[in-house]
């Protein structure tokens, strides 16, 4: 069986940029595998700016700012292949993939690093009843269709759900001359950007539906129309608030979930919250040796963050692979109180922090003036003013070895949202 | 002029057609879509019924024994999947014990074999998560689980084999009496004449009933809600789940799906229209009410699609097959509601005898009864499977990722005979599009394989056939001729 140090199972920003961090640690013997006919993953389709403003400290496209890091993987002359799905890990990092000119193949990896980004929630997960026809779309395919294929799913459109993509849609649809109704969000809140709230929906005088969704889809061959109704604190529809939109597609932004058929499989021990694995300091799954970073590990909101992440689980991936098999002792599990819903990592070993480590969480609901706190034990170690947060944005904080250096006894590490 | 024309390509015209194709004689399926297998064969339970259930002495009961007793046999012979898993009636009180003790009874005369009054404990030993305060079951070690579209199109495959002709999309619009005798069947596409008509009309069939006969008949559509949990969900159950029916009604099932998954339903719901398969808020919410009650902690937030189903109810509560009284060589399938799946292969059998016998058709020396399925790569080892992609290099290619289906598994449906002419027409014959992200990245794929596949544009290509285009133009780039073909 062929033996590879490294082998990163996505070719997206997450595994590109595991990669090349990979390598620049020391490992050169290292292949991506991507299941899609180009590297570069979701970002391809993502024809808006904004992206790069931290890593690259310039607004980019999504395919330039992909373009980037599969130019630094071309001259680190990393090897990758294309159209390649892996079938299987075992959970002594047997990876089998096929392609067509290969066929069917066995990797024996030293270490893995899992970047398999995310899928969107379909309307079947939503369980919205009504007919079935064609017309309703994930954002997600809609916008594959639009920006890189040519073609409009559909020209009067309403949007369900207002995460990200659905907001980058609304704008996208209307620039190529699609009447777009409106933006339903069951939540009193929205789930994307606030800069994408402005831009692609105030800015175009479309309508954003707080707490109100679909709760019918009509039309036997074609969507011909959806039903809206307001829904209550339990978010469930109010009756006598239903209106018609007459349309000919329903485009769905309502949620990501990380894609993690292969990790399960493999037996890697699961988050409850974020749909990822649960990950220690380094990035690490419950199975040593085998790394996660970008949206298969949690949905991120910037790829910028995502870039940040996967560095670092490459150079972890690399340390790894460097120093041999190191026994993992079980840290200290990150403790939430006030806010947060997850943390990645999920524990801390102190005696591991060896950089600065980056704790992102969410919160979940709409949160104004606080603080945002990292206790170590008793001692408050960061204390930040937050005037909004939403669950919609990604927050961290930074732990720093010379904070952990005055605990050598530390027995709990909090994340706390405090009142100001 | 045919000998025989069937009107309708669900399983039931379709197991007609395939069973008279062993005869000498010209047999069409006329359909109104653009497939088989469109009505209410694409949206039930997919279960083969072991038969303690349908009234004994009923039409309903005889077919449905002889369809289970056939249909181990007959899945090897058609390549498609069936597994006999066996299915539990549970009670939960005192009533319920004497209503499965008098199924029981009516089970062992309708001759169903193997069925068992079962304690409770052998029940938890059996099925864990059935939900507490079970009293007594009644087993039925004959039941089994089939996959419906691969039974319908499988029939229809190697009718098509055996040199039925099949005429899609094509609406039947009215049937009268042939000047020559026979009978001319009237449709959107002109006027067909034939010796004798098989009426498989499912929800219509009362409508071409009343065409002919002066004895009328009654369809009332009565509407199933569905909810499909992924893999993930698979083993809360192994075998089909149901709650004795009682005053209170049926209970919904709780059943594992020949392909892994758990299928949840059905509601019962009578509709005015014979086209409304949607599902309604009220219908799954009362499903996922239900659900609780046969077993516990059924993950519901695993769902991934939900879909509705009419069943052709008619008044008697009965099939009504064979010749209509008062129309010679005018045949009915009518009333063919549950368990109609599981009857299908002896009705397809019966009929086709009983009519070859009044037409004086020959049996066939080269009647090809063997069919073989779409090739599943899974199934193979690594070797054969690289020897495939080394001759075929298009199975070395996933398109579906949920269910890992690869290009050449969609190929081999749109080009195989009756194959497959828009996107739900592959997603029946090889599961694209059916796993947990619902289409959501190999709907650009599978649309690019089908418009190459049938030279047609991308924009041309359709969910389900009709209007139910999936693209409505060009983005201003393209259409102003810069786009990227």
């Amino acid at each position: 069986m062929k033996q590879t140090e490294i082998v990163i199972v996505g070719g997206g920003p997450a595994g590109l940029a595991a990669a090349c961090a990979a390598y620049d640690a020391g490992v050169k013997d290292i292949l991506i595998l991507e299941r899609d006919r180009e590297l570069g993953g979701i970002l391809n389709q993502c024809i808006h700016n904004g992206f790069g403003l931290q890593t690259f400290q310039e607004e980019l496209t999504g395919p330039e700012y992909a373009h980037r890091f599969m130019e630094m993987v071309q001259q680190r002359e990393i090897p990758y292949l294309l159209n390649t799905m892996v079938l299987d890990i075992t959970s002594d990092k047997v990876v089998t993939a096929m392609n067509r000119e290969d066929g069917v193949f066995q990797v024996q990896a030293g270490a893995i690093v899992l970047t398999m980004g995310c899928r969107e929630r379909s309307r079947g997960a939503l369980n919205t009843p009504g007919y079935r026809p064609a017309g309703d779309y994930s954002a997600g395919t809609a916008q594959r269709l639009v920006n890189m294929e040519g073609w409009m799913p559909g020209k009067e459109v309403v949007i369900l759900g207002s995460g990200d993509i659905g907001l980058i849609m609304a704008r996208r649809m209307t620039l190529e001359g699609a009447k777009v109704r409106c933006v339903a969000e069951i939540m009193p809140y929205s789930g994307g950007l606030k800069r994408n709230i402005v831009q692609c929906l105030e800015d175009f005088d479309i309508p954003l539906l707080l707490s109100h969704t679909v709760v019918d889809i009509h039309g036997k061959e074609r969507v011909t129309g959806v039903t809206i109704a307001q829904v209550d604190g339990n978010l469930k529809p109010i009756p006598g608030t239903e209106v018609d939109y007459p349309c000919d597609t329903l485009l769905l932004s309502v949620g990501l979930l990380p894609e993690n058929e292969l990790s399960r499989a493999m037996g890697v021990e699961m988050a409850p919250v974020t749909g990822g694995p649960a990950v220690n300091e380094r990035l690490e799954t419950s199975i040593p040796g085998v790394f996660a970073a970008g949206n298969v590990l949690h949905v991120h909101d910037l790829v910028d963050y995502v870039s940040q992440e996967a560095s670092e689980a490459g150079r972890n991936a690399a340390e790894f692979v460097n120093g041999g098999a190191q026994a993992q002792k079980p840290g200290i599990p990150v403790t939430l109180q006030g806010g947060p819903r997850y943390s990645v990592p999920c524990t801390i070993d102190p005696g591991k922090v060896q950089r600065d480590l980056v704790i992102r969480f969410r919160v979940g609901s709409v949160m104004k003036n606080r603080f945002v706190s990292l206790y170590l034990d008793e001692e408050r170690v960061i204390h930040r003013k937050r005037p909004v947060m939403a669950p919609g944005e990604m927050e961290q904080v930074v732990l720093k070895p010379e904070m952990l250096a005055k605990h050598p006894e530390l027995k709990q590490i909090a994340v706390c949202i405090e009142e100001a | 002029m045919y000998d025989v024309i069937v009107i309708g390509g669900g399983v039931i015209g379709c197991a007609v057609a395939r069973y008279l194709s062993a005869y000498t004689g010209k047999v069409c399926v006329v359909e109104r879509e653009g497939d088989v297998c469109c009505g209410t064969s694409k949206a039930n339970s997919a279960l083969i019924h072991a038969g303690f259930d349908a009234p004994h002495g009923s039409a309903m009961a005889y077919y449905n024994v002889k369809g289970s007793q056939m249909m181990p046999a007959l899945a090897k012979e058609l390549d498609i999947p069936f597994r006999r898993n066996g299915a539990l009636v549970l009670a939960f009180d005192r009533q319920g014990l004497e209503r499965l003790k008098k199924l029981y009874d009516n089970g062992i005369k309708n001759g169903v074999e193997g069925l068992e009054l079962i304690e409770p404990q052998r029940v938890y030993e059996m099925e864990p998560n059935v939900a507490p305060g079970v009293t007594g079951a009644l087993y039925a070690p004959t039941a089994g689980i089939v996959c419906p579209f691969l039974m319908t199109i499988a029939f229809g495959e190697n009718a098509v084999a055996n040199g039925v002709e099949f005429r899609l999309n094509t609406e039947v619009t009215g049937v009268t009496k042939g000047k020559e005798g026979g009978w001319t069947v009237q449709t959107r596409a002109g006027a067909l004449h034939t010796r004798a008509v098989v009426n498989a009309a499912g929800v219509y069939a009362d409508l071409l009933h009343n065409m002919v006969s002066g004895k009328k008949l009654h369809i009332t559509p009565r509407r199933g809600d569905y909810c499909l949990l992924d893999h993930t969900a698979s083993g809360i159950v192994e075998r089909t789940i149901f709650q004795v029916p009682g005053p209170e009604g049926k209970g919904v099932l709780v059943t594992p799906t020949i392909h892994d998954n758990i299928l949840l339903g059905p509601t019962a719901i009578a509709v005015d229209d014979r086209e409304g398969n949607n599902t309604t808020a009220a219908g799954l919410d009362e499903l996922l009410a239900k659900v609780g009650k046969t077993v516990s902690n059924v993950p519901t937030r695993q769902v991934i699609t939900s879909f509705a189903g009419l069943r052709a109810s008619e008044d008697g509560r009965e099939f009504l097959v064979g010749e209509v009284e008062d129309a010679p060589f005018f045949f009915d399938c009518a009333g063919i509601e549950s368990p109609g799946l599981s009857s299908a292969p002896a009705i397809g059998v019966e009929l086709a005898e009983t009519i070859a016998s009044r037409l004086g058709l020959d049996k066939k020396t080269d009647w090809k009864p063997e069919r073989i399925g779409i090739l599943d790569p899974k199934k193979l080892t690594m070797e054969k499977r690289n020897e495939l992609i080394r001759r075929e290099p298009a199975y070395g290619q996933i398109i579906c990722r949920c269910e890992m289906i690869s290009e050449g598994e969609i190929l081999d449906a749109i080009r195989r005979p009756l194959g497959a002419t828009n996107f739900d027409g592959v997603k029946r014959r090889v599961r694209t599009g059916m796993g947990r992200c619902q289409a959501g990245f190999c709907s650009p794929r599978v649309m690019e394989l089908l418009a190459k596949e049938l030279g047609i544009g991308l924009d041309q290509v359709t969910k389900s056939g009709g209007a139910s285009r999936f693209i409505l133009g060009h983005t201003k780039e393209r259409y102003q001729g810069g786009g990227r073909r």
